[in-house]
């Protein structure tokens, strides 16, 4: 098997997760929002993946079933949130729910 | 001499009585504590006063210490009264003659509104001269300074809902502030040489620390001159008084005829050893008194308003003080100090009436005849006038002006003399055209004639005193001014006192010529030429007014004009602008846009890790 180097598993990791920024800094779909979220938490998933293989340490594999957990709660929430949101404002634009004057 | 200090206490409370009850009070109560407050202040002058004169030596001084008032390292000034035979003939004047005219107030005011208004203003008034006389330093004496002004402005703009005499009043603060400004300079440079504020310790520490013409005593001498000059509208500062007659007749009487006026003569008089230290300066005084006692003379000879002639003649009387101080005469000074505020306050007072029984008349043209109706008043106009005029023996006018112009004449100051003289020649004649056109000629207005005891009382005892009577009062100045001394005194005796009874007459008998019955003489050189063209100068008080209007009324409305949206201003106007610059960009970022905040976060965190980054960078290597 070949060892894929550190360098470019970061790199993936890096572009991932400036996918996922950009994309909730684009976007006004709530829904699109939250996957670039989870796309934005598995790059840092794949970051510790990608370390805890260069030193072989387990670490980096108990901090992706932690950060697994953690998304499965973050989407199940923010589903419910989505779901709210829709019925309050019939939108699923984000900068409706804007209330600040000023 | 432990209750000195009641003299200044009884119109504090007085003041303050008055201006927080204020309409609450009738009138009658009003009067009660208006008029009473002064009259303890003047029983409590008269016990001291009695007190002083069997206690302590010629000479000698009572000090009474109530409280330090500012201690700031090495300068100690205390809140401490200061009796001696200077300040005890000032007391007695200020609360003598301020409780008759107060007494005298309580009448001709009765109806008017701001009745208790008007006592508080007064009280307060009375309360600041005293501490102004009685002041043991020249920072409280400074501070009565200031209070008589502001009384004096308060005063003068008391009919307030007229526009003119809100200018007149603020004519006469702005001016006298000129003065006092120098004041000012004055006593910071006698602080600055000297050390110490303390009047007494002046006049030891000031023959030790500079000799005779020295720069710096020069400098504050001609400083305190020009306080001086202001507060006794003398030349050139002298335009302020006439305005000042916009205020009511008592106050007139006692604030711009008989008390407030002349302390520039007693601050000169107080600090005596700085001026003998500046001769020249000394010298000066007495020019700027013959030189206004002469302009004012000429101005009061073409007045129409009866206040007006007086205003004029007061200032021209100061001239004769200013005059006095100006050759030594010391006492002479004092002494005419005194009589000119009996029978400057008796005329004031009488002309008050006059205007009460002519129905607020004031312009002499308009009145005449009226001896038959007020004979009484008739009488006190004639004394007063006398006094004024210096009439032979009978009035006290003529002692305290033939002391001064004797000693002026002994001094060697031959031209203050005869300027004084000339002066004298005047006085008679616009004193006397006053008498002869308000009193007698025909009748133009009907005149109602008029009672009350408050209105006779203070009429009748300041005629006493302006008879002959009042020049048996003994002034202890003894000891305190230096005396007058001269080889030739006794010699021009006779000689300056025929002169001086001469001019009189002589005015009196061209007055009586001018003047008398149907004016034909007087008419036909004010309608030739050069009376036309001299009499409107003259009555506008020889164009002083109308010289310091283009020469510094107009260029400051000027300037301010070009400056009116304030350039300095804007400079200052940039930091709230910077500020709300700042403010602004702040407040766009908080938008309450969800992605925004993650947005910056994000650059944030990419600026902290970059900066990390670049700060490892250069110092690992």
């Amino acid at each position: 098997m070949i060892a894929i180097p550190m360098e470019q598993g970061l790199a993936v990791a890096g572009v991932l997760f400036t996918l996922g920024l950009v994309g909730v800094m684009v976007r006004r779909n709530i829904l699109f929002l939250l996957m670039c979220l989870e796309v934005m938490m598995n790059a840092a998933a794949l970051a510790f993946i990608v370390a805890g293989s260069r030193w072989g340490a387990p670490d980096g594999q108990v901090m992706f079933i932690l950060i697994l957990t953690l998304a499965a709660a973050e989407a199940s929430i923010g589903l419910a949130i989505v779901l709210q949101f829709y019925r309050r404002h019939h939108s699923l634009d984000i900068d409706v729910a804007s209330e600040m004057r000023g | 001499m432990n209750f000195l200090y009641l003299t200044f206490l009884f119109p504090a409370i007085g003041f303050l009585l008055l201006a927080t009850l204020r309409t609450r009070l009738s009138e009658n109560l009003a009067a009660v504590i208006g008029v009473g407050s002064i009259g303890l202040s003047a029983l409590t002058t008269v016990y001291v006063g009695i007190d002083f004169l069997n206690n302590v030596e010629q000479g000698g001084k009572y000090v009474q210490t109530l409280w330090t008032w500012m201690h700031v390292g090495d300068f100690n000034a205390s809140f401490g009264l200061h009796l001696d035979g200077l300040s005890l003939t000032m007391l007695g004047v200020i609360t003598g003659v301020g409780f008759f005219i107060h007494l005298f107030a309580s009448w001709y005011m009765r109806g008017e509104a701001g009745y208790e208004r008007f006592f508080s203003y007064m009280n307060l008034f009375v309360a600041s001269m005293v501490l102004l006389v009685l002041g043991d330093n020249l920072g409280l004496l400074y501070l009565g300074w200031e209070g008589v002004g502001l009384c004096s402005y308060l005063l003068i703009g008391f009919y307030y809902s007229d526009r003119a005499n809100g200018e007149a009043a603020i004519k006469a603060f702005t001016v006298t502030r000129v003065g006092d400004v120098f004041m000012a300079i004055g006593i910071f440079i006698i602080f600055q040489q000297l050390g110490t504020l303390d009047i007494q310790q002046i006049l030891v520490l000031a023959p030790q620390k500079w000799s005779e013409g020295d720069p710096m005593v020069v400098a504050a001498s001609l400083m305190l001159l020009g306080g001086a000059v202001g507060k006794s509208a003398q030349l050139p500062l002298q335009t302020w008084l006439a305005d000042a007659m916009a205020g009511p007749t008592p106050v007139s009487a006692l604030i711009h005829a008989a008390t407030m006026v002349t302390a520039g003569v007693y601050l000169i008089a107080r600090t005596h050893t700085v001026f003998e230290l500046a001769p020249d300066v000394l010298l000066l005084v007495g020019v700027v008194g013959a030189i206004t006692l002469l302009i004012a003379g000429f101005s009061a000879l073409v007045q129409t308003d009866i206040k007006r002639v007086l205003a004029y003649s007061t200032m021209s009387q100061i001239g004769y003080m200013f005059l006095a101080l100006g050759v030594g005469a010391w006492d002479a000074a004092i002494f005419h100090l005194m009589t000119h505020a009996f029978f400057k306050a008796l005329l004031f007072l009488s002309a008050g009436a006059v205007i009460i029984a002519c129905h607020h008349e004031q312009n002499i043209f308009k009145m005449g005849g009226l001896w038959k109706k007020i004979p009484f008043v008739y009488a006190c106009f004639l004394v007063g006038g006398g006094a004024l005029a210096a009439f032979p023996f009978l009035t006290v006018g003529f002692f305290s002006k033939d002391a001064i112009l004797l000693q002026a004449y002994a001094s060697g100051h031959t031209n203050l003399f005869w300027a004084g003289l000339v002066g004298a020649f005047f006085t008679s004649i616009y004193t006397f055209r006053l008498i002869f056109i308000v009193f007698h000629g025909e009748e133009k207005t009907h005149a109602h004639s008029i009672h009350g005891f408050s209105y006779w009382l203070p009429l009748g005892v300041l005629l006493v005193l302006s008879t002959f009577v009042g020049s048996f009062i003994h002034q202890p100045l003894e000891g305190v001014l230096p005396a007058f001394t001269s080889a030739t005194l006794e010699e021009s005796k006779h000689f300056v006192e025929i002169l001086a009874i001469a001019t009189g007459l002589i005015g009196l008998a061209f007055a009586f010529v001018f003047f008398w019955g149907e004016r034909r003489i007087a008419k036909s050189i004010s309608e030739s030429g050069l009376g036309r063209l001299l009499s409107p100068v003259l009555r506008d008080g020889c164009g002083f007014d109308w010289l310091y209007n283009w020469l510094f009324v107009k260029p400051y409305l000027f300037i301010a004009a070009i400056n009116r949206h304030d350039a300095i201003a804007k400079l200052f106007d940039l930091i709230p602008s910077l500020a709300k610059l700042g403010n602004s960009a702040m407040s766009v970022t908080e938008n309450g846009r969800v992605r925004w905040y993650a947005t910056s976060i994000a650059l944030g965190a990419v600026l902290v890790l970059g900066a990390v980054l670049v700060l490892q960078v250069t110092f690992t290597h």
